[in-house]
């Protein structure tokens, strides 16, 4: 058994790691209210963004519309941009993560890149040796739209130059404190028929079956409105991400802070009893010399 | 019958009803949307949004976003939206000089410049919002 000295040495460290733990979750917990409060202020936009696109996707040939939308025949290459944190601690978060980008990966029909988006995701996927074109780390928090838009102006380019022939989207969406859901879907083409039967169904107006006039022209126009939707699509689920992200740090945190304060309890008892024991040698040892001493004077 | 407006920027509703007429900086020019307007879709310029409703008449700042017309209402996707009521004049009269005294300085990269450009072209639309407007509304609420 070892010494008194040793036991609240450990006792000691195993405070500070509680106390580290226990400011790393509060951090976590503000900034999940913070992030939150984002992402559910950019809900109206983003419905409103769909009811159009909508509209849009149910002009007369809208498939032809705009090189965005179009279904390539041939796919002979394959980006995914995998949003991930850029710290760990944050429980099983950024392995989930990568772990449903590969699997899901491995369903596709042409050699993949990777567009990583925090440093963990980076790192894992390097270390798989997998293609990684462009990292995006260290965002501020909380980001604005302007942060991120980089991020899907950089997809779009790569789509239209024709660099790549469909582009997926790998995110962790924002559902409660408790739980988050590993998302994985495509990006481009921009597909819109799924909003209909999708989780995202929104009354629209019952009149949209005329065709628009496109002000100034259709092509500027269109040129503007998709791949800004795109953007704002990527800047959604960077968001959820970061919201989910600092969850899972929260909940990991508060469990590593709780298996802190059992240990703490145990090694607390266990020192009591050493401590306790050594005492009792003590006295045993005074009672043993007094015996002795008794017997040699009688 | 009214039209439904609705003005979304990114990160909020900034109006929602019925209005009688809806007037917006289109990329070529202002329009004004009464009800049964044909359908459009149209970029839109930095400039003022009027909100004509029964009982008064609301303007808001807009820079930039697109806004989609349908015959029974407006959807306005700004990037960044403001009722006039909220501004806050000596706010947007200092950005503005900061943005101007920025702009003598060198510049880094051509990103900033454009940041910096985009906020003075932000603040002095502003501060003409203000002044062209308020003005109308006091006539008006004491009239």
């Amino acid at each position: 058994m070892s010494s008194t000295r040793e036991m609240r040495l450990r006792i000691r460290s195993v405070k500070n790691i509680a106390q580290v733990t226990k400011a790393l979750e509060t951090v976590s917990a503000s900034k999940v209210r913070r992030t939150t409060q984002a992402v559910a202020a950019t809900h109206p936009y983003a419905e409103k963004a769909w009811k159009v696109l909508l509209h849009l996707a149910r002009q007369p040939g809208h498939h032809s519309l705009h090189p965005l939308l179009l279904e390539r025949s041939e796919i002979k290459n394959i980006l995914v941009v995998m949003v991930s944190g850029d710290r760990g601690l944050a429980g099983a978060y950024n392995v989930n993560i990568f772990r449903h980008t590969l699997q899901n990966c491995l369903n596709l029909p042409g050699p993949v890149s990777f567009v990583a988006v925090g440093r963990k995701g980076r790192d894992l996927l390097m270390r798989r040796h997998l293609k990684v074109i462009a990292e995006f780390s260290q965002l501020p928090i909380p980001f604005s739209y302007s942060d991120v838009s980089t991020v899907g102006r950089l997809v779009v380019d790569e789509f239209l130059n024709g660099n790549f022939d469909q582009v997926y989207l790998a995110y962790t969406e924002f559902r409660s404190m408790l739980q988050q859901k590993t998302v994985f879907r495509k990006l481009l083409p921009l597909k819109v028929e799924f909003a209909k039967d999708g989780k995202k169904s929104y009354n629209t107006s019952n009149q949209t079956n005329s065709v628009f006039t496109y002000e100034p022209g259709q092509d500027e126009i269109l040129g503007e409105v998709i791949p800004r939707f795109t953007a704002w699509q990527v800047y959604e689920a960077i968001l959820s991400s970061q919201a989910s992200e600092h969850a899972a740090r929260m909940v990991a945190m508060r469990q590593a802070s709780d298996n802190a304060r059992e240990l703490i309890s145990l090694l607390q008892l266990d020192y009591n009893k050493i401590r306790q024991q050594g005492i009792t040698n003590d006295m045993l040892d005074i009672a043993g010399g007094a015996e002795a001493l008794a017997q040699v004077e009688s | 019958m009214p039209i439904r407006c609705e003005i979304v920027s990114q990160d909020r509703v900034v109006f929602s009803g019925e209005a009688e007429m809806v007037i917006i900086p289109g990329a070529d020019g202002h329009m004004g949307i009464l009800p049964h307007h044909t359908p459009v879709l149209t970029v839109l310029n930095y400039g003022i949004i009027t909100v004509r409703t029964k009982e008064d008449e609301q303007f808001f700042t807009v820079v930039g976003g697109f806004a989609e017309v349908q015959p029974d209402q407006v959807t306005i996707l700004a990037d960044a939206a403001e009722n006039i009521v909220e501004i806050d004049i000596q706010r947007a009269e200092e950005a503005k000089r900061r943005a101007e005294e920025l702009l003598t300085q060198e510049q880094s990269t051509t990103d900033q410049y454009l940041a910096i450009q985009s906020a003075l072209r932000k603040s002095t639309l502003r501060i003409d919002a203000v002044r062209r407007y308020k003005e109308r509304l006091r006539q008006r609420s004491s009239s």
